[in-house]
């Protein structure tokens, strides 16, 4: 199991098992590579289409890194089981698509106030319900961000290539680790189910994180409290002698429930939200193509941002000043960042498998002068290069 | 009062002083719960560090967290077992122990019941079936007898309740027991047995809720519930010569369980050894 102190034995074993090289393989795959490079040893699933594969990865390869996969009766418990596992050290993740993470989004919640990091993948596929089952799509945007109950902050964050799935996944549990918060991947069944090449790193080339542990029984004392300014509170696992109580009912900085007091509840939600604010350079992520010189700008994002590439490409070969933005950290919105590319130009299009999600967050950023069009495409075909250039060519 | 328990009560040092006193209603069995467990860890003499206490929704999962001193995991309704289950695959040799009611784990959370018996998972459940849904003003519960009156049959029950203990027998665990709050020194017994056995244990333990149940069921003492308990109460091994008929209405009480089988976090490791062990040589 990997252990803080023990990555020189870690490392030696993952290159022996992986050696650095070039693969062919799906971003379902790539997915669990990624956690299994990021230290995850605990994952708890339950089989659906199009992430199946990501469990079968993760039963097949963790053992051999002695991790524990377990395959749970539902959903709901296999997002349980890996937040009890992160409660004694175990970095944690499962894996589902659009039902599974509809079931899973009450413990969701549950981790988010809890502090409990966890790694959850949604690889979306179309719905609404069982939809086109075997079928990728984009229609879980604001799942991801609004799924869960109550006033919560999310982070959430989505590859766009295999080789991208292997990376992002990585930074999920970096990000997951150092704020104490779930970190969402909201993969899709279209990259999931994709061959193709991918380096894997020798592991040294791999930032790894760690939760941050109490220093002391003093610190340990507060479980939810701000001990360092940090706002991220150390985690006093479980089995250490710290007698940590953990609920998701609104609790004092020593983790013992308080409802009734409205100020507690007050500072216990408002720094979960800071805390996310405070950390932000560090969450966001994106990639930018010709955006100094351009007047068209596509923002899309997961599957649609390589189609979007490549027409931006071609339209850049017959003259059309286009440029492409990709968020790939989706929630928290890079607000600020759109709100200064769109100033640069008079047209926005925005292509993703849904019927219009991501272009909602875009409008709260864009001004009223600007056209701003949805590329959007369901059925569970993606878009291709030829549909987003003709809208290109059109705007 | 809160104070003298401090003095008076031998069980107190495992009690987290700072959270008392217990939202329980006077009359409540779950204090019996909580002393009767107290009192099995304290006979056994296991150190609370090395226990977790997982609870789920309801008054139940309210009598060991957040008053044991141990770490304390209060979970969402009906998922307590689940969590547990990441918990115990984590911290192997630590005792995992369930404290929650008859709706959280039989109810919304049977599912999980069921599959970690099923497992036979190393984690001690303590389920506290009180008939009903105490804490949201007492609706019917899966375990509500026929014929009981709640908030949300205020006729009459028309269902029948579950027979928890003898599903989760069914469903492989190693060990199963059911006793009610009259029967404490046999409650510690079972409690002790079921977190030395190695495998997944449940104790039902029927309780009394004079305030939801009771008083629309003509039993608005404690007391009177108790009498009830006891008036009722077949032990397992003249109960195998009874038919189900005879026995409508009754509480089987004993062990119904205590076997060998193998445990998954056990068998969880080993595999990992087969696997890994392969790898460490090459």
């Amino acid at each position: 199991m990997i252990v803080r102190g023990d990555e020189p034995k870690q490392i030696a074993l993952l290159k022996k098992l992986y050696p650095k090289g070039n693969y062919f393989m799906q971003g379902d795959e790539a997915i669990a590579y990624g956690a299994i490079f990021a230290g995850c040893r605990f994952y708890a699933g339950y089989p659906i289409t199009p992430a199946s594969e990501i469990a079968e990865t993760m039963a097949r390869e963790l053992p051999k890194v002695r991790g524990y996969y377990i395959q749970m009766e539902d959903e709901i418990g296999s997002i349980a089981a890996i937040i009890g596992a992160s409660w004694t050290g175990l970095k944690s993740m499962t894996a589902t698509s659009g039902p599974g993470f509809s079931l899973m989004q009450e413990n969701l919640g549950y981790a988010v106030m809890t502090e409990t990091p966890i790694v959850v993948v949604d690889v979306q596929r179309s719905g609404p319900s069982t939809g086109q089952a075997t079928k990728g799509a984009q229609g879980d945007f604001f799942q991801a961000r609004w799924g869960t109950h109550g006033d919560h902050p999310i982070v959430a964050i989505s590859p766009i290539s295999v080789e991208d799935s292997f990376w992002e996944t990585i930074r999920a549990f970096n990000i997951s680790e150092k704020l104490r918060i779930p970190v969402v991947l909201l993969a899709d069944g279209i990259i999931g189910h994709t061959r193709e090449q991918i380096r894997i790193p020798d592991p040294e080339e791999v930032e790894i994180v760690y939760r941050k542990l109490p220093k002391n029984e003093e610190e340990a004392k507060y479980p939810f409290g701000d001990v360092d300014g940090s706002l991220v509170p150390p985690m006093p696992l479980f089995g250490h002698g710290y007698f940590t109580h953990v609920t998701g009912s609104t609790h004092k900085e020593t983790g013992l429930r308080d409802v009734y007091t409205p100020e507690v509840h007050i500072k216990l939600v408002n720094r979960l939200h800071k805390k996310i604010e405070k950390h932000e350079r560090e969450i966001e992520n994106w990639e930018e193509y010709f955006t100094d010189d351009m007047e068209i700008l596509v923002i899309s994002w997961g599957v649609s941002a390589r189609p979007s590439l490549g027409a931006v490409l071609k339209a850049r070969e017959e003259g059309i000043k286009a440029g492409l933005f990709i968020p790939k950290t989706v929630h928290p919105f890079p607000g600020k960042k759109v709100k200064e590319l769109a100033r640069k130009v008079r047209a926005i299009l925005v292509p993703e498998m849904n019927l219009g999600q991501l272009i909602l967050e875009v409008q709260r950023y864009v001004n009223d002068d600007v056209i701003l069009k949805g590329v959007n495409k369901i059925g569970g075909v993606p878009l291709t290069v030829e549909e987003i250039l003709r809208e290109i060519r059109g705007v | 009062m809160a104070k003298e328990i401090y003095t008076k009560y031998k069980m107190a040092k495992y009690l987290r002083k700072e959270a008392l006193p217990t939202a329980l209603c006077p009359g409540c069995g779950g204090g019996t719960v909580l002393n009767a467990f107290a009192n099995a860890i304290d006979q056994l003499k296991i150190d609370p560090r090395d226990l977790v206490v997982v609870s789920g929704i309801g008054c139940s999962a309210w009598i060991a967290s957040p008053y044991f001193l141990a770490d304390t995991l209060h979970t969402t309704h009906g998922r307590a077992i689940a969590f547990a289950t990441g918990v115990k695959v984590g911290l192997p040799d630590k005792k995992v122990v369930v404290i929650s009611g008859d709706g959280d784990l039989a109810g919304i959370g049977g599912n999980h019941l069921i599959h970690a018996a099923r497992r036979n998972i190393d984690i001690t459940v303590i389920l506290v079936n009180n008939f009903i849904y105490g804490m949201t003003g007492g609706q019917v519960a899966p375990t509500t007898p026929f014929g009981a009156k709640t908030t949300t049959t205020p006729y009459r029950n028309i269902e029948h309740p579950l027979n928890i203990a003898e599903v989760v027998a069914e469903a492989g665990a190693s060990y199963v027991a059911r006793w009610t709050t009259a029967h404490v020194y046999q409650l510690i017994e079972s409690i002790k047995r079921a977190l030395q056995v190695k495998g997944f244990s449940l104790v039902e333990v029927i309780s009394q809720c004079p305030v939801q149940f009771g008083r629309r069921n003509k039993m608005k003492e404690p007391a009177e519930m108790l009498r009830w308990f006891l008036k009722n109460s077949i032990p397992i091994s003249k109960a195998k010569n009874m038919s189900r008929e005879e026995l409508e209405g009754k509480f089987v009480i004993g062990e119904f369980v205590n076997r060998q089988r193998p445990e998954f976090t056990e068998e969880l490791n080993k595999l990992i050894e087969e696997v890994a062990g392969d790898e460490d040589a090459g």
